[in-house]
């Protein structure tokens, strides 16, 4: 095959793949088939393409296929009961759809795979496979399951997408803003797959790290959704990160680097000069969030890079708002280490106990651990610390954080 | 799409069927809620049950019939009642269910009817 043809092919696969099945699963309210069908397309492509050239637009003959198949296994399936497929039915040979008139549905899809009534565990894969065209496997590595498993849930989930009729429209009204929250989750957890777990000497490969493709997805929903406030501010909250990421571990040994310890010329200043736009033009919605609070606070940490200074004080506050609307463990957590920078350890350390109190789950909390240890070490109280660390060094999730903390506090780090 | 609504009631809701203070308000509640589907002309049919205690349930094991005083399992909540509504998506479906009264307090369960099978090849 010819190298145009080859190319053709794959930019179409790349750039169209989302637009051509979210199009298709709207029009036929069934995913699997959808999928099934653009795949078949896909391969009269490789067939045709060679022999006949590749077609002016390569898209629309792709959506045409693509629903002749469709139409085919519907004949074959008797279907032909669904009004929307009777009508379809008699349109033999569909005209060339023209793409930039179609209107896109990649929403409309994204809603269907966060849907609350399927299981928020495969919100995010779902969502990857069928907007992004991720192979269930490469997904499956990320998401630490055996491929077979996510297969499954996958099939699972596009079987009830049809048989029990979701809706694919856009959710109105008061339920907009849970139903889009739960988009936004799932996106947000795709991201942080390869966040926590991933170190430079992690069993998943860094070509397997879905970051890039989760801040694709949420850049889509900022274009699909200008309004939307908490859009804005889940990209600005990915940006920060991204720009941080590659200054987590040192280049040299590969060991854990702390955010205040990180070097600022491994910041990446354009990505951090364009999550605080997307955030300033959140904030001029006046719609606020959890994912606008997590950016601002990261916003914050940024600030390091232009004054040498973090704003304890300010962090403090901002994690207090942002308890206020997702009182989550995590946020707890950050909040006491944020309190004890600003006012002194003691402060940090009541809130931890308090927190601990509240939430038993702590016990066995990496991050609740890790800031108790640090706290303590700032108190002066160094046998406490290390006791800390020991449990937090049990609970980590990769070496080089082990490492880090075993030589900060002077323990042992671990035989795991 | 069809879909059944699938009433579960606690033992407090059905109490309150029997109690003359508080029947009046059990019952108004449900005449309301079935209106509001009759109104939006989806209803295609369904039925209040009587309580638990009336039900009888019936196994055939080895060719053996087994009657068993009472409902087919202990739980918590039982089957109060149902309906079969004409909506488009189980999204609609879902917005009914969050009305009835037996959702505040017990549950609803939403199911899609299997359609008709299909026509034999001519």
């Amino acid at each position: 095959m010819s190298d145009a043809v080859r190319s053709a092919i794959e930019s179409a696969a790349r750039e169209a793949y989302g637009r051509l099945l979210a199009w298709l699963a709207f029009q036929w309210r069934d995913v699997a088939a959808a999928e099934d069908a653009l795949a078949d397309a896909f391969v009269a492509a490789l067939r045709t393409w060679p022999v006949n050239g590749v077609p002016a637009s390569p898209e629309a003959w792709l959506m045409t296929a693509a629903r002749r198949n469709l139409l085919q296994v519907a004949r074959h399936q008797r279907l032909s009961r669904d009004p929307a497929v009777t009508v379809l039915l008699g349109d033999d040979s569909a005209p060339e759809v023209s793409l930039p008139s179609l209107p896109d549905a990649r929403l409309k899809l994204m809603f269907v795979c966060a849907h609350p009534a399927l299981d928020a565990s495969v919100h995010a894969a779902l969502m990857l496979q069928t907007v992004l065209g991720l192979d269930a496997r490469q997904i499956a590595r990320a998401f630490l399951v055996p491929a077979a498993t996510l297969a499954q849930r996958l099939v699972r989930a596009k079987k009830k997408i049809r048989d029990a009729g979701l809706r694919f429209e856009e959710p109105e009204g008061p339920e907009l803003d849970a139903r889009l929250e739960a988009v936004l989750e799932a996106i947000y957890a795709a991201y942080g797959l390869g966040w926590d777990a991933n170190g430079p000497d992690t069993t998943v490969p860094a070509a397997d790290d879905l970051g890039s493709e989760a801040i694709y997805l949420a850049r889509l929903v900022v274009g699909l959704m200008p309004g939307s406030a908490e859009a804005r501010g889940l990209l600005a909250l990915l940006l920060f990160c991204e720009a941080r990421r590659a200054a987590r571990f040192d280049p040299a040994t590969g060991a854990f680097v702390p955010l205040h310890e990180q070097d600022l010329k491994r910041w990446d200043r354009a990505l951090i000069a364009e999550a605080d736009q997307h955030l300033w033009q959140a904030s001029a919605l006046r719609h606020p969030g959890a994912f606008q609070f997590e950016a601002a606070i990261q916003s914050a940490h940024c600030q390091r890079a232009a004054t040498g200074q973090v704003p304890w004080a300010a962090i403090a506050t901002l994690y207090a708002r942002l308890l206020h609307v997702a009182p989550t463990v995590g946020a707890g957590v950050a909040h006491a280490v944020a309190v004890g920078e600003a006012s002194g350890a003691d402060a940090g350390l009541e809130l931890l106990d308090a927190l601990r109190k509240q939430h038993p789950a702590c016990a066995d909390y990496q991050p609740y651990w890790a800031a108790r240890a640090h706290l303590l070490a700032v108190a002066g109280r160094v046998a406490d610390a290390r006791a800390a660390a020991a449990r937090a060094i049990d609970l980590s999730p990769n070496a080089p954080l082990r490492n880090w903390l075993a030589r900060r506090y002077g323990v042992d780090p671990g035989s795991r | 799409m069809q879909y059944m609504l699938i009433y579960s009631e606690t033992a407090e809701d059905f109490a309150l069927r029997d109690d003359p203070a508080q029947a009046p308000a059990y019952w108004g509640a449900w005449s309301a809620y079935i209106g509001s589907i009759a109104q939006a002309g989806v209803m295609v049919s369904g039925n209040g049950l009587q309580p638990p205690h009336a039900a009888t349930t019936v196994r055939v094991r080895d060719g053996r019939r087994q009657v068993q005083d009472g409902p087919f399992a202990d739980s918590k909540e039982h089957l109060g009642g149902y309906v079969v509504i004409e909506v488009p998506s189980l999204d609609v479906a879902l917005d009914w269910a969050a009305r009835s009264p037996s959702s505040v307090s017990g549950s609803t369960e939403v199911r899609p009817v299997l359609p008709p099978p299909p026509a034999p090849a001519g």
